[in-house]
């Protein structure tokens, strides 16, 4: 033991020494950075590091060590862009993708956020499906392709199904990851505090597994962007839409390959900014909330 | 585990087959004793084991009064926090009975156990929520509570702003914000420094005496039992039991030589329960 048998502790002090005595602890131990306002080298950064691979790029493609029918640089691949943007195709091609895209994302989160939640929540289900659902991230959903093609014909509903099998197993897995990271005394407290099953759920394991759950949401976009995309490069045709897979094809096709670059560029570049405008701040916020972020190189 | 007649400071050792504070009538200050109150926490024969492992705690008995603040001191591992765990019914006792009040009991965990994503305002308000008050009336109530603490300005921040002792104090009001008679604390402030620490004292008395709270707040550190308790429960290693209780008056709080000699008396006694492991 420590304590010295010396010194007890005694009352010392009246109650307005105390009060400010505390109050002066207070002010001296809590933390006083203001909020900054929007800070350039976030978007400044991403941009010249972009610049730079396109001089890269085309420093390269100047040296002529390739033919340009197969090696176009950035010139080339910008004026290719401009011609489809001029026709349209650009216009129509992100236009359906990105509409796929986000219904596809939006019924994953319906059907993968109550599952996630009750595999989590329900040691015998988990227990059950856990393995398939993992099991189920890991198989790339192209595989489901063809059977998609045989069930559903040259139709939306095979990009729709190949965009679900590839986005709800990430989510699911996301949320579960979520809810196995919450500390467990979150849970006693919540039992403490006399919370039901239901607002145990709700109030407590939901919110602190918010992090976690955002994370298995980006991650299922991310799938189901590619899965789509890849769904579009295979089923070409019927009713079938023109979207940005398919503009890669047809590049293919016709063997150009500035629009083929045209449609890769096109399809990172969504990806880039539904990440910079949606996920990123989302994250942010929600990690800045909780005082994860100091340190961090975000 | 013979009483020690000779030391300075009357002790009462409980032997364990007697009922716990029949011995308590030979102490010098026994209008503070414990059976004159209601009571408020019984424990008889209480007994826990992990698994097959040797028992955590083995025979313990203990009667708190109602309106009571009683310390429980122990080495670190003797089994306090599995005590009040059982108190709270976080868990189960293996043996033995208890009796504690049928609306539970209120807990302070050692970390401050703050919610990260709600405000100060927000976890008090959340505990007030789960225990059916209305909207309106959570924020008023909330305020009042972190007023009580002294941290009605800071009921904005979320927890990773504000210091070590502020957490704790917020989670004082989550607390009191369950409205339970009883109020069970587990080191709350052993990871504080020494200066927040002697304000959280002071604090914690003045809630103890203007809520008139049971409070059974667990410590390692003998002079933190004896600046809180009203009673100091003695609490053995492996197995843990309660082996010796003292009173404190308010003398032992304001008079150095009296409140030195019965801190040194604790603190032999806890050494020599310690020694025997050795
Ligand atoms: N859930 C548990 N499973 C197994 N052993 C435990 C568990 N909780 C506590 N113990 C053991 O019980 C003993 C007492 O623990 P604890 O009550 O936390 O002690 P204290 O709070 O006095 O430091 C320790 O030896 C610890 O290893
Ligand atoms: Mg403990």
């Amino acid at each position: 033991m420590p304590e010295t048998v010396t010194a007890p502790v005694l009352k010392q002090g009246s109650p307005d020494d105390f009060r400010q005595l505390e109050a002066g602890l207070d002010s001296l131990q809590s933390e006083t950075t203001a909020k900054h306002g929007v800070d350039w080298t976030r978007v400044l950064l991403p941009l010249a590091a972009f610049l730079v691979i396109l001089v890269a790029w085309q420093v390269y493609v100047s040296l002529g060590f390739r033919r340009r029918d197969i090696v176009p640089g950035p010139l080339d691949v910008i004026g290719s862009l401009s011609t489809l943007w001029g026709e349209g195709s650009v216009q129509q091609a992100v236009w359906t993708s990105l509409q796929r895209g986000l219904v596809g994302f939006l019924i994953s989160v319906a059907v993968a956020t109550p599952l996630g939640l009750l595999l989590a929540q329900v040691k015998l289900l988990r227990r059950a499906f856990g393995p398939l659902i993992s099991g189920l991230q890991v198989l790339p959903s192209v595989a489901w392709v063809p059977a998609a093609i045989l069930w559903f014909g040259l139709t939306d509903g095979t990009a729709y199904f190949v965009v679900l099998m590839g986005a709800i197993p990430s989510m699911v897995n996301g949320l579960i990851a979520g809810v196995d990271q919450i500390p467990p005394q979150y849970r006693r407290v919540g039992q403490v505090l006399g919370a039901s099953r239901l607002e145990m759920a709700l109030q407590i394991v939901l919110p602190a597994a918010l992090p976690g759950y955002v994370a298995g949401l980006k991650q299922g976009w991310a799938f189901s962007w590619r899965s789509l995309m890849a769904a579009e490069i295979i089923t070409v045709g019927g009713t079938m839409g023109f979207g940005l897979g398919s503009l890669l094809d047809q590049g293919r096709t016709l063997s150009d390959m500035s629009v083929v670059f045209s449609a890769i560029l096109l399809i990172l570049f969504v990806g880039i900014i539904v990440e910079l405008l949606v996920f990123a701040p989302i994250e942010k916020r929600l990690l800045r909330g909780r005082g994860l972020l100091s340190g961090s190189t975000r | 585990m013979a009483a020690t007649p000779e030391a300075a400071v009357s002790e009462t050792a409980v032997s364990e087959t007697a009922v716990p504070h029949a011995a308590v009538s030979t102490d010098p200050a026994p209008s503070l004793a414990a059976p004159r109150r209601e009571a408020a926490v019984v424990l008889e024969n209480l007994g826990k084991r992990f698994g097959s492992g040797a028992p955590v705690l083995e025979d313990v008995n203990a009667t708190i009064g109602q309106g009571e603040f009683v310390a429980l001191l122990g080495a670190s591992g003797c089994g306090k926090s599995t005590l009040l765990n059982i108190i709270a019914g976080l868990e189960e006792p293996s043996s033995g009975a208890l009796e504690v009040p049928s609306d539970g009991a209120a807990f302070m965990f050692q970390d401050s156990a703050l919610f990260p994503w709600i405000s100060a305002r927000g976890n008090v308000e959340l505990a007030l929520k789960l225990r059916g008050v209305g909207r309106a009336e959570r924020r008023t109530r909330a305020m009042e509570l972190l007023e009580l603490v002294h941290l009605a300005e800071a009921a904005d921040k979320r927890p990773h702003e504000l210091s070590g002792g502020m957490r704790q104090r917020v989670s004082l009001a989550r607390a009191l914000a369950q409205d339970r008679p009883l109020l069970l604390m587990d080191e709350p402030f052993a990871a504080l420094d020494a200066i927040t620490r002697d304000l959280l004292h002071d604090e914690l008395e003045r809630i103890w005496k203007e809520t008139g709270r049971t409070i059974v707040f667990v410590t390692h550190n003998v002079r933190e039992a004896v600046r809180l308790g009203q009673r100091v429960l003695l609490l053995s290693s492996r197995p843990g039991r309660v082996v010796a209780q003292w009173e404190v008056s308010e003398e032992h709080r304001t008079n150095a030589g009296k409140a030195g000699e019965l801190t040194g008396a604790i603190t032999t006694r806890l050494r020599e329960e310690i020694r025997r492991h050795a």
